[in-house]
């Protein structure tokens, strides 16, 4: 765990009175692809500011490589319409950045042709190659990346994932990354950690692309896909605690009482 | 030209550079009801200065200051929406501030000139003090613009990214208190914010980066000081509002304006 870029350990969160994370365990190595999965209000946002360093969790650690330069991409992106701002100026905002820097970062993502539109303007799926474009102009060693491909279709999400792994190839860099799919991850993920309010499982997802039904059912982007089993041998209630169906057998990952 | 019309003329200048910019971040920001409130307590200040008998410049400054940190404490700190919490706020700080105002009964004061501004009595000590400010936030606001544009886009984004966020949107609300509190004499307290937002929400039609925006609303600005001056000393108008009528119609024909393609 010498090339950790990142950990955290035990880490408990509550938000007035209500439990968010439970000893939560979490690691990211440089050149490693996570992915944090989970349903609605398992606590992935919240995890993800922890790592961010947004929040301070209630108790646990939560270890930086010193001097770690992260790169985030936040989930949505609303700037105030009266404020005019080209997609040039809005990279410009990270120091240091000049017109040649920000078109070859717009390159290296697939939208170069925005740089000169209002930020209001431009499509969703051209306004997450943006953001993706600032997360890389600060040179990351890791790279946040909170629900990339949402509201993005299957087609979309397969060149959005293809993209994050040649650019995680190209800088090294380690790579969390949300997702908003239970089962359909990006094949290059390295860990996949299911999350509800504690990890629920963790593991590799499966390579299906070989898979026939799987390739005529997602075609050329099955390359790019993969599919995550999960091992729960749990349940949760409504309220999210943790139901057992059969006398639990406690996993290596399984942290709850 | 007379003293007391240059001295007016180059307070009012110095206001309307200055809120070109600070009138940007209030519009990006929605401060809008933010200024109001803090220029409705601005009032108290004059009375709790008179009541202690120190200077109404001075009284009025700190009052400002310490409100918008107490706005800001309040607002991260209890349950009620921002702007319910400030419309409890600014009518209560302004009605405070007439009432304290009438237990003084041995100094007579002209509660016009406090409300409504009264720009052609600015002083020569007034003066220096409004310049003085206006430099003062006009170099701070420079220094600090790039900062102050990366927390209005997104505020986590510029956390990650290592800016002191929770220091620089207090170091914007605590400009916003100084103008405040160096417009008074000008626009008085209940116009001050219309100073600070008219002439930016009129150069946002037309602009194609904060920065032009910026500037075109501090040229606006000084349009509609030049413009209300003048009305004022040729048909003997208040010049506070003249000032706001002017930049009011300047806005009017910022929308008649057709937009420019991109």
């Amino acid at each position: 765990m010498s090339d950790a870029l990142i950990r955290l350990e035990g880490i408990c969160v509550g938000f007035g009175g209500q439990t968010v994370l439970q000893d939560v365990q979490l690691s990211v190595n440089a050149g490693e692809i996570v992915t944090l999965i989970g349903p609605n209000g398992a606590g992935k946002t919240t995890l993800v500011r922890a790592v961010l360093g947004l929040l301070k969790p209630d108790s646990g650690t939560v270890w930086r490589q010193p001097k770690l330069r992260i790169g985030y991409m936040p989930q949505k992106l609303q700037v105030d319409a009266t404020l005019p701002l080209s997609v040039l100026r809005f990279l410009r905002l990270v120091p240091g950045v000049n017109r040649p820097r920000a078109l070859a970062a717009l390159e290296e993502v697939g939208a170069p042709q925005v740089i000169d539109s209002p930020l209001q303007s431009i499509s969703g799926g051209e306004l997450q190659r943006v953001l993706l474009a600032r997360a890389l102009l600060r040179e990351p060693e890791l790279l946040v990346l909170d629900e990339p491909v949402q509201g993005v279709d299957v087609s979309g999400q397969a060149e959005l994932y293809s993209l994050i792994t040649r650019l995680r190839d190209r800088h090294g860099c380690g790579v969390l990354m949300v997702s908003h799919d239970l089962h359909l991850v990006m094949s290059t993920t390295d860990q996949v950690i299911c999350l509800n309010r504690h990890v629920c499982c963790s593991g590799h997802p499966e390579q299906v692309s070989n898979d026939p039904v799987f390739v005529e059912m997602f075609g050329e982007d099955a390359k790019s896909l993969a599919v995550y089993h999960h091992r729960h041998d749990h349940g949760h209630d409504l309220h999210g605690s943790v139901v057992l169906g059969k006398p639990h057998v406690h996993g290596a990952d399984c942290k709850h009482g | 030209m007379a003293d007391f019309l240059l001295n007016a003329l180059l307070a009012g200048l110095a206001l309307a550079l200055v809120a070109g910019p600070l009138g940007s971040f209030v519009v990006w920001r929605r401060m809008a009801y933010f200024g109001d409130t803090l220029s409705h307590a601005a009032l108290l200040g004059v009375a709790i200065g008179l009541l202690l008998d120190v200077s109404p410049t001075l009284a009025v400054t700190l009052g400002c200051l310490l409100l918008a940190l107490l706005l800001v404490t309040l607002q991260q700190r209890q349950p009620l929406a921002a702007d319910t919490l400030l419309g409890i706020l600014a009518p209560s700080t302004l009605s405070l501030g007439l009432v304290v105002l009438s237990f003084n009964h041995e100094v007579r004061i002209d509660l016009m000139g406090y409300l409504f501004g009264d720009l052609l009595a600015v002083g020569p000590t007034d003066l220096l003090w409004i310049v003085g400010g206006c430099a003062l936030v006009l170099l701070t606001l420079l220094a600090l613009w790039r900062p102050l544009l990366a927390i209005t886009v997104h505020e986590q984004l510029a956390q990650v990214e290592g800016l002191p966020v929770a220091a620089l949107r207090l170091c914007l609300v605590l400009l916003i208190a100084l103008v405040i509190a160096l417009a008074m004499k000008i626009v008085g307290v209940l116009l001050i914010t219309s100073l600070l937002i008219i002439p930016a929400a009129a150069a946002q039609r037309h602009s194609r980066s904060p920065e032009q925006m910026a500037v075109t609303a501090s040229a606006l600005g000084v349009v509609a000081v030049c413009a209300g001056l003048s009305l004022s000393w040729f048909q003997d108008t208040p010049a506070g509002p003249s000032i706001v009528v002017a930049a009011a119609a300047l806005f009017l024909l910022s929308l008649a304006i057709p937009k420019r393609r991109a």
